[in-house]
Order: structure tokens, then sequence, then C-alpha cells
């Protein structure tokens, strides 16, 4: 194998800076969340006129779009220059430029925003419209995130040229299927963005088509999930199996599921759309069907997971059913971690099937149970794993080892983290269930007997949500501690190794010609007439509102 | 590809279980008409206040039971915001907006649907319970978003 073990220290640099400002990112909209459950406990409201959704519109924006890119990104570097060998100077270059598009973009959305200048939430569905920059901003995100995609091709690139017919590295093949799903889905929000509201923002026209915009978005959404989730699945497959001392159970069906994850995400927005005008019910239903064959790939990595664990239980000797669970290093935060975030992703599948059901979503769109089940995909799940990856990757970067002490409170973090999202987004579900919207500050609806109901909830809501404030307090000094102060050392970075029983890969995954083109084809068969429908027949467009 | 025996029969169940599913939404949607509401219908978004049936909001009897529930949302208000509905009535709620886009769920019930400016989105209940509903706004359209709201009685016909 042809394997660096160390992160070149450049490389290590670059990723590094991605990570703090992740964890950044990670303070202040953990404190707007804090502030967004006690506003809608009804017990606290906000000092200072300060507006409730322009609280809302900085959590959502640095928890969702910037928390996550950052530490994607900043994995992705490392995980690529680990496995393929350090970054080419250029390479890395293309990376800082990446970087530094992306932070200036960050700062001068957030610079928007917390002027009030933008209080359009992270969707900024239009008519509602922000002032320019916060749309030039988030332009710069995007441009600079796919600066450091082309980095990543042409590393991959590279390493292909050195090692004719052999399959890549596991961890760079997976960084590289994300990045192509990122590349594909953020065009449609570039799109609506610089050719739609750009240009209206900036009074060069006066009205856009508010559907095409939407559509766009959706285009954009839910892939956008599936972003935040393949760097999760890189650390359960290649990751994991090495920290518990066991093998990865199968390198082509890894490789397998991520390419489906590839095909199944990206034709699928109409399951944000499911409730709205203008779109055929049976454009909807295709997107319905499409959206459930990610179901196969998330059956796969299920399997995959527990098969790993029970073949290392085993090895150890574990007799019965169940013996091997108790033979996983439970005391070990970079195991632990992760794994309390799989368990998470169970019930939270679950739900995620019943938001993309043709007639379920009725009942649940927009209410808070959506907010419930994204707290536990993305804000548990992906969290907790990359909380679990930031244990080893930052001492590993930074030349340092995490003390025991710092374990024992990271496995504190995981408790408490589990602890608070169970009452949070339980209360978020049930209140859900009983009607309560989102995105919504408090409000008893004129004392509507209904509203009143959900109170009890949103109290629970807002214990669930200083619990997990207390989370947020504890990762910070937990990586605070590994970045800057932890003893120096020498920390692994986990690659695990194909269990001697699985199969040769078959050279077929890297046939990119094949699975982009499958890609694109079913993108066109899922939006080619909805969309041309959506022109055709668009009524008068829309002026803007700053209604804030 | 090899696949384990074990993880061919966990797909196959997974998988079978997949296609159940989307036979009933589809079977559900299609033959039983419990479709999502999808109107198609177009409207001038500055032209509401002069556009049927808009230009004059609120409950219309069609049909021996049946009725029209015209309702315009505009930030921060739907007119009309007090309805009240006989019992056992069919109600097809048709809603647009003036300006920016706005939810409209009707607490407890089926009734979810998006706003969108330029669209007409519709949904027909029929309402066999008396009783209060609380309608809101369930999409953010700006600070007074959560102010949003009306109120359905649905009352004994005399
Ligand atoms: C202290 C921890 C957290 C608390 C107390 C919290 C609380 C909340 C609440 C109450 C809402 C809904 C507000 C509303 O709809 O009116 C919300 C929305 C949201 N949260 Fe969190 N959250 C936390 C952590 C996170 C994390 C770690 C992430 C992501 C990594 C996240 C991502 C989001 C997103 C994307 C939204 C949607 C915003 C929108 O609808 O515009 N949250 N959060
Ligand atoms: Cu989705
Ligand atoms: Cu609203």
């Amino acid at each position: 194998m042809n394997e660096t073990m160390k992160v070149d220290r450049r490389d290590a640099k670059l990723a590094m800076a991605h990570i703090y400002v992740a964890f950044i990112a990670l303070a202040l909209g953990g404190l707007a969340g804090l502030l967004q459950v006690l506003v809608r406990s009804g017990k606290f409201t906000l000092p200072a006129n300060i507006n409730y959704y322009t609280i809302l519109t900085t959590h959502g924006v640095l928890l969702g779009l910037v928390l996550t890119t950052f530490f994607i990104i900043g994995f992705q570097f490392a995980a690529v220059s680990r496995t393929a060998g350090t970054l080419s100077d250029k390479a890395r270059t293309t990376g800082w430029l990446g970087f530094w598009v992306m932070t200036i973009g960050t700062a001068l959305t957030a610079f928007y925003i917390l002027i009030g200048e933008a209080s359009v939430l992270y969707t900024f569905y239009a008519p509602l419209q922000a002032h320019p920059g916060f749309y030039i901003g988030l332009t710069l995100v995007v441009v600079g995130s796919w600066l450091s995609g082309f980095a990543m091709f042409a590393h991959y690139a590279k390493w292909k040229k050195a090692n004719p017919g052999k399959t890549s590295p596991l961890l760079t093949f997976m960084s590289v299927v994300n990045m192509i799903l990122w590349l594909v889905c953020s065009l449609g929000v570039a799109a609506t963005v610089l050719i739609q509201l750009l240009p209206w923002s900036l009074g060069f026209v006066e009205r856009i088509n508010i559907l095409v915009s939407r559509t766009l978005f959706w285009y954009f959404g839910h892939p956008l999930v599936y972003f935040w989730l393949l760097p999760a699945y890189m650390i359960w497959y290649v990751v994991i199996p090495k920290i518990i001392g066991g093998k990865i159970f199968s390198d082509s069906l890894a490789r397998l599921s991520f390419i489906l994850f590839l095909i199944f995400s990206i034709p699928v927005g109409f399951h944000h759309q499911l409730v709205e005008p203008g779109i055929d019910p049976a454009w909807k239903y295709l997107q319905v069907v499409l959206t459930f064959m990610v179901v196969i790939p998330s059956l796969m990595t299920a399997f995959s997971m527990f098969a790993t664990f029970e073949m290392y239980g085993r090895s150890k000797g574990a007799a019965g059913l169940f013996g091997w669970l108790r033979k996983l290093p439970w005391g070990d935060a970079r195991f632990f971690a992760p794994f309390v975030g799989m368990l998470f992703f169970i019930p939270a599948g679950a739900g995620g099937l019943i938001n993309a059901s043709h007639q379920l979503n009725q009942v649940v769109h927009n209410t808070i149970w959506v907010t419930g089940h994204f707290h536990l995909t993305l804000a548990t799940t992906v969290v907790l794993t990359f909380f679990g990856a930031a244990y080893w990757l930052i001492p590993h970067l930074t030349g340092r080892v995490m003390t025991k002490t710092m374990n024992r409170l990271a496995i504190v973090q995981t408790v408490v983290w589990a602890v608070g999202m169970l009452f949070m987004s339980g209360s978020m579900h049930f209140a859900g269930l009983l009607g309560a919207p989102r995105r919504s500050a408090f409000s008893t609806y004129g004392n509507s007997p209904q509203a009143l109901e959900w109170i009890p909830y949103q109290i629970a809501q807002a214990i669930g949500g200083t619990i997990l404030f207390i989370g947020i307090i504890l990762v910070l000094i937990i990586v605070t501690n590994l970045a800057f102060f932890a003893p120096k050392g020498e920390t692994e970075f986990p690659v695990g190794e194909v269990a001697e029983t699985a199969e040769r890969t078959p050279l077929v995954f890297e046939n990119w010609k094949l699975w982009i083109g499958i890609t694109v084809a079913l993108i066109l068969i899922a939006y080619t007439i909805p969309f041309i429908d959506m022109i055709q027949n668009a009524p008068p467009g829309s002026k803007g509102y700053k209604l804030w | 590809m090899h696949m384990h025996k074990y993880e061919k029969i966990w797909l196959f169940f997974g998988i079978g279980s997949l296609f159940l599913f989307l036979t009933i939404v589809g079977v559900s949607a299609f033959a039983q008409g419990n479709q999502p509401p999808s109107c198609l219908t177009t409207i001038d978004p500055e032209k509401v206040d002069q556009t049927p049936p808009f230009n004059k909001p609120g409950l219309v009897k069609t049909g021996d039971n049946e009725y029209q529930l015209n309702i315009v949302a505009s930030a921060f208000a739907y007119t009309p915001n007090q309805i009240e509905i006989p019992k056992g009535a069919k109600v097809t709620i048709n809603v647009t907006t003036k300006d920016v886009i706005h939810g409209f769920e009707m607490v407890g019930t089926n009734v979810n649907m998006m706003v969108e400016p330029g669209y007409v989105n519709s949904f027909t209940k029929t309402f066999n319970e008396t009783g209060e509903f609380t309608i809101l706004c369930n999409e953010y359209c700006g600070t007074g978003h959560h102010l949003m709201t009306a109120k359905v009685k649905v009352v004994d016909k005399q």
C-alpha cells in the first residue's frame, strides 16, 4: 500500500484552519440555539429588541452551512493526504485559496445577518429579499468549496496516474464521491443565487420566479444532507473498524453504497415540496420513489457496521447472540461518540421515511417535528461522529495526545449530548405531531387551546436545549485542549484494513463517466418536464419584500 | 461481487418492505385520491383583490353539502380570520397570497399546505365533528410570522 502514515505538517495546517472555523461556528451557533429554546419556552424574551428570526438565521447558517462545510473539507483534506499521499504544492495552495474564499464569504454573510439586513433564514426563500452582501457571501462560500473540491480531484488524479490499474485508497475514493455529489448539487443553489437572487437584490431585475428558485434550492437542499452524512459514513466504514481493532467488512460494498448515495440523493428535492402548488403530484411521487432508494445503501451501511462489530467481538472470544457487544471499547470516546450517533440514526431514519411519504408529510410538514428530525440526523448522528473524529484528528494534526482526563470528559460530553437531545428532539417530535410550527417565536395564537397544549413540550425542549448547550461548552473545552494544551506526542490517524475474507474490489467503481452519467440521466428524468412546466406556466414574478 | 448470506437476507427483506411501502403510498395517492395539495392554478399576486374568488374571500356554498372556502394570506394575517363551517360540510379550501410565501396549517388536521405568490393552493376536507380549529402560518414570512392566525368553528346545523 502506498500510504503515508502521517499527514504532512503543511497539509495538517490546512485541515486545522478549517476545523478552527468549524468550532467557532459551533460556539456562536450553539449560543443562538440556546436563545431559541429559551424564547420558545415562553418564559424569556430577547433583550434589546433583538429579532428572534435574526438569531434563527444565525443558528441555521452557522451550524447547517458553516460548521458542516468547514469540518467536512478540513477532514477530507486530512483524509486524502493521509491515504493518497502529501498534497502537491499546487493542490495545497488551491486548498488555501478555497479556505480564504469560504472564510471571507462566511464573514460577509454573518455581517449582514447580524446587522439585521438578512433575517431570511438559512433557506432564504424569495420573495423575502436580503441585502446583496448576504447572497455574495454565500456565493463565495460555495465557490471556495469548489476550489477545495478541485484540489481533491487533482490529488486523486495524480494518485491514479502514479498507480495505474490499482484501486484507489478507500478514504480518498469516498472523499472524491462526496465532492462530486457536492459539485453537482451546489450548481443548483449557485444558479438560483447568481441568475435570480443576486441580480434581483441589486435591482437589475424587478421580479423573480418563486417556484423556480425554490426548486433549484431543493435540488441542492436534499443532497446537502448527504454531503453532511457521507463523511460520517467514511468514519464509520474506515476509521471505526481500526479503532476497535477490527477489520473493514467489505471494501466493495462500502464503495457500492457510496455510489448509490451519489446516484439517489440528487433527483429527489420534490420531497421537500410535497405540499406546494404548481408541481404535478405524479412528479412528486416519482421523486418520492427515488428518495426511498437511499434506503438500500443505508441498510447496507447498517449491516456493515454491525457485522464489523460482531466479527471483532467474536474474534475476541465472545459467545452468544449478543456477547460481542461487551467486547467493544466503550471507554474510548473515539468509538463511543460515533456509536451513540449511530444509535440515534435508527429513530432518525424512521422519521425520515415518514417525512418523505406522500401523505404523512402533510401531517408533519413545517411543524417542529421536522426540526426534531434533523437535530437527530445532523445535530446528533453527524455531529457526534465529527466530535468523535476530532478526538483523534486534532491531536494527530497538532502533534499532541489526548489525555485520559480529556477522554473521560469526552465520554461525559457524549452522554450529556444524548440526554439533552433526547429531551429536546423528543419534545420537538411530540409537539410537532400536535401541530406546533417550526421557525416560529413563542406564540399562543390568541390563547388557542390547541397552542396551549404545546407549552409543556416547549419547556421540556428548553431544558433539553440547555443541557445540549452544556454539551457544546464541554466539547469546546476538549477541542481547545487538544489543539493547544494537550501533551505533545504522536496520535494515530486510524485507517482500517479490509478483512482477509473480503474479495478484491472491482475497478468499475472508479468508472466516473458511468456513475456521473447515470446521476445526470436520473436528474434529467426527474426534473426536466416539471421544470419546463414551471417556466411555461409561470405566473407573474414577485418583487422583493423586507418584512422584518 | 460477493455478498454475505445474511446480508442478502437482510437486503431482501429491507428492499421487499421498501417496495411494499411505496406501493401503499402509491395506491393511496393514485387509486384513493390522497394526493398532497398540488393545485396548478396561477394568479397575479398583485391583483389578488380584484381576482375572483379572492375579491370576496370567505365561505361559499357550491352544492348540497359542498362549500368553497377562499382565503387570502398576507403579512401577517388571513382574510377572513373567523370562519364558521356547518358540521358535515365538504369544504374545498383555496388559498393564495398577496406578498411573500406563507403556510396554511389547520392544527390537528391534514390541512397543511404552502401558499406561494402567483399560485392558488387547494385541499378538500369534510368536517364531521363540531369543534374549534386554529389556523396558523407555518412558513416563515417575517417579524409577525408567529402572530399570523385564524380560527375555524365547526358548528351544528340549525
Ligand atoms: C445547543 C444546541 C442546540 C440547540 C439548543 C438548538 C436549538 C434549535 C431550535 C430550538 C431550533 C428551531 C427554532 C425554530 O424553528 O423556531 C433549531 C433549528 C435549527 N438547528 Fe439547532 N440547536 C442546537 C444545535 C444544533 C446543531 C449542532 C446543529 C447542526 C449541526 C443545528 C442545526 C439547526 C438547523 C439547521 C436549524 C434550522 C433553522 C431553520 O429552520 O431556519 N442545531 N435549533
Ligand atoms: Cu430531503
Ligand atoms: Cu408566516
